[in-house]
């Protein structure tokens, strides 16, 4: 029983960092078609740029984490808004472009964070909390497991009453739907192409920075291996959908947990599997609209 | 190899609207098409000596051209150009838009290294061994092809692109893994060369393995022609520009564009076969996410609506990481402020920065450039015109 527990709530832990990555592509995904291939670097700078500072102000205390999460957030929203100001803006309509010039961001990205921050992983410190372990049910839960499920909700929470209930929320939520209509109402969706990346790369930002409390340690690759499971999120939750993008973080995160538990270590393939299963039952993806 | 009327000349062809002109310039597309078939064959030639002569190109080269080290160069450089001309297909023919191309790649080189050591105690001839293994290989090659593009094709655009990269992922994890020790896992697959042909072992025999990359490349080119210039290619081309109405006259393109995935998928297998007798190895460098993405900024880089931009940028990249690498150890970089010092000394940097600039800036690629002067169009003629900057 207590492995259950300690599997599951694990699960949700790191369902958490992924869907803080999966929901950001995913609105990018659902307002614009792109396909963000950048989002994992939003993510490595974030977390690289969060860790300077918090180290500097004071390593290992609570403070320094806020401090860290705080300049995540910024710096992520920052980069990704301006990726989508510059890069993105440019090839209006035309996606596969659009996902070519942020595979571009992504190689010389990584290859740039390797050259000023090297090609090992940097281990951090952590407030002492979050390195101990709470008891629940008999299972031994790494405290900092909690932390990203509360941030994650937190998002969560953020980004559904941001888009029901602000007036932006509902020009990207009417975007998501029907873009054309929108643009045809004469509303500008440009600005909201620009809020909806400054969200995503916000939520990457953060992920970012709990990657690095997960982890322990922050490396120029952190945002691509995370990438690629939240790119499997977001196909199985449904491309655009947020809920989707939330319910598949956790089931894919839990299900990883329990193969690697039980079936020695095969947790990659089994969500792959899962994947593969999705697909042929349903290729819009658990919650995905009819394409 | 420097045919390239395929998709400049059928845009020319249907632009044709006066069908008395018809003949004319059949017989004109003809006489050219002979024309670059023999520029293509003295090409081959040219390269096929190349290891004979004595040419070095300071810079470029690491020494002359019959050197093993320049060999091997070329040779990778061919390999990669014959792997991008596979991709091409898949990518600039069918519009498939596959993450997951480094998967075939690897399953060459690391399964017929495999097969290689399961033979290996068998008491057969080495050359049925060797001939053997190619063909499991291959067959292997095919039924994993076959089983990742129908599940993958099951989704259109970009939600493709993600399946192919989550399969290939697996892939990339398996061989890392190293299962039951066959894979060598980080380290890397060394080929046992108990049952490889004596002619295609060892430094010195570096100019064998150079033909057998040129005749890949040969091969693969041919078959790609071969597959353009089917019924099957003219579909899958149809299908890339609208598939409802390939639908609507009642043909399947799931069918077409399943055909090209495995003929692509089996072609990166058979130069990733050539990879692992030319580097008697396999790293696991080669079934990452970041190599499908290399080839992706190679054949845009090159240039997606032509069959030989896939190749020159093949080669060009090649030799052009290879040097960006060796410029970045040199002195004048080091002495230069941090600031310039570290984006120069990370080749990866450059090249994402140029690949960026190229899709934003020249869409045509290296090969568009000719065209592009010629007729001063701002877009490439094998795009739609709807796609014109808003």
């Amino acid at each position: 029983m207590s492995t259950i527990v300690l599997l599951v709530i694990t699960g949700l832990g790191l369902g958490a960092l992924y869907f803080l990555v999966a929901s950001g592509l995913s609105l990018i995904y659902g307002l614009m078609g792109v396909l963000n291939f950048a989002h994992g670097s939003f993510l490595t700078i974030s977390a690289f740029l969060g860790w300077e500072v918090g180290r500097r102000v004071s390593d290992g205390t609570w403070w320094g984490l806020a401090l860290s999460a705080l300049v995540g957030v910024a710096v992520g929203a920052i980069v990704a808004a301006l990726t989508e100001y510059l890069l993105i803006r440019r090839l209006y309509e035309r996606h596969i472009e659009q996902a070519l010039v942020t595979v571009g961001l992504s190689l010389a990205s990584v290859a740039l964070f390797e050259g000023i921050w090297g090609t090992d992983p940097i281990y951090t410190e952590k407030p002492d909390w979050l390195g101990q372990t709470t008891v629940i049910l008999g299972a031994k839960i790494p405290n900092d497991r909690f932390l990203l499920i509360a941030c994650a909700l937190l998002v969560l929470g953020g980004i559904v009453l941001f888009l029901r209930k602000t007036r932006y929320g509902l020009i990207i939520r009417a975007g998501v739907e029907n873009r054309s209509m929108v643009t045809a109402l004469g509303i500008d969706v440009r600005r909201s192409f620009t809020l909806v990346f400054a969200i995503g790369g916000a939520a990457a930002g953060l992920g970012g920075v709990l990657a690095s409390v997960y982890y322990g340690y922050v490396s120029a690759h952190l945002g691509s291996t995370l990438l690629i499971f939240a790119f499997i999120v977001t196909v199985i939750g449904g491309l655009g959908s947020l809920t989707g993008a939330a319910i598949a973080s956790v089931l894919v995160a839990v299900l990883q947990q329990f193969a690697n538990f039980y079936l020695g270590g095969t947790g990659d393939l089994v969500v792959v599997i899962a994947l593969a299963a999705v697909l042929l039952i349903r290729p819009r993806g658990l919650m995905g609209k009819v394409a | 190899m420097t045919h390239r009327q395929g998709t400049a000349q059928q845009t020319a062809d249907a632009a044709a609207s006066v069908p008395t002109t018809a003949p004319t310039r059949t017989a004109a597309s003809d006489r050219r098409t002979l024309w670059l078939a023999i520029g293509g064959a003295a090409l081959v030639a040219l390269l096929a000596v190349l290891p004979l002569l004595a040419i070095d190109i300071p810079g470029v080269l690491p020494g002359p051209t019959y050197t093993p080290g320049t060999l091997q160069l070329l040779a990778y450089a061919m390999l990669i150009a014959a792997l991008a001309l596979s991709y091409r297909m898949m990518f600039g023919l069918a519009g498939l838009l596959s993450f997951g191309h480094a998967l075939f790649f690897a399953a060459g080189a690391y399964g017929l290294g495999i097969t290689l050591d399961a033979f290996a105690p068998v008491d057969w001839p080495s050359e049925l061994i060797f001939l053997g293994s190619i063909v499991v290989t291959l067959v292997l090659g095919l039924v994993l092809a076959a089983t990742v593009g129908a599940l993958a094709l099951r989704v259109t655009g970009i939600s493709f692109a993600m399946v192919t990269l989550a399969f290939a992922q697996a892939g990339s994890v398996i061989i890392r893994r190293n299962p039951g020790g066959a894979t060598g896992g980080d380290e890397g697959l060394s080929l046992d060369i108990t049952n490889v042909p004596d002619a295609l072992v060892g430094v010195l025999n570096t100019r064998n393995l150079y033909w057998v990359a040129l005749g890949v490349l040969v091969f693969v080119y041919l078959v790609v022609l071969w597959v353009e210039k089917s019924r099957a290619g003219h579909v899958a081309e149809a299908t890339r520009e609208n598939e409802l109405r390939v639908r609507v006259i009642g043909i399947r393109p799931y069918n077409v564009k399943l055909l090209v995935f495995i003929v692509a998928s089996v072609l990166a297998a058979v130069a990733g076969m050539g990879y692992l007798l030319l580097q008697s190895g396999a790293s696991p460098r080669v079934a990452t996410a970041d190599f499908t993405l290399t080839l992706l900024v190679i054949v845009v880089l090159g240039g997606v609506g032509y069959r030989w931009g896939a190749i020159v940028g093949g080669i060009v990249y090649t030799l052009l990481d290879q040097r960006l690498t060796a410029l970045a150890g040199s002195d004048a970089i080091a002495a230069l402020p941090d600031v310039l010092r570290i984006p120069l000394s990370e080749p990866l940097f450059i090249l994402g920065t140029l690949f960026i600039l190229v899709v934003l800036f020249l869409p045509g690629g290296i090969a568009g450039l000719p065209q592009r002067i010629r007729t001063g169009r701002k877009q490439h003629p094998a795009e739609a015109e709807e796609t014109a900057d808003a």
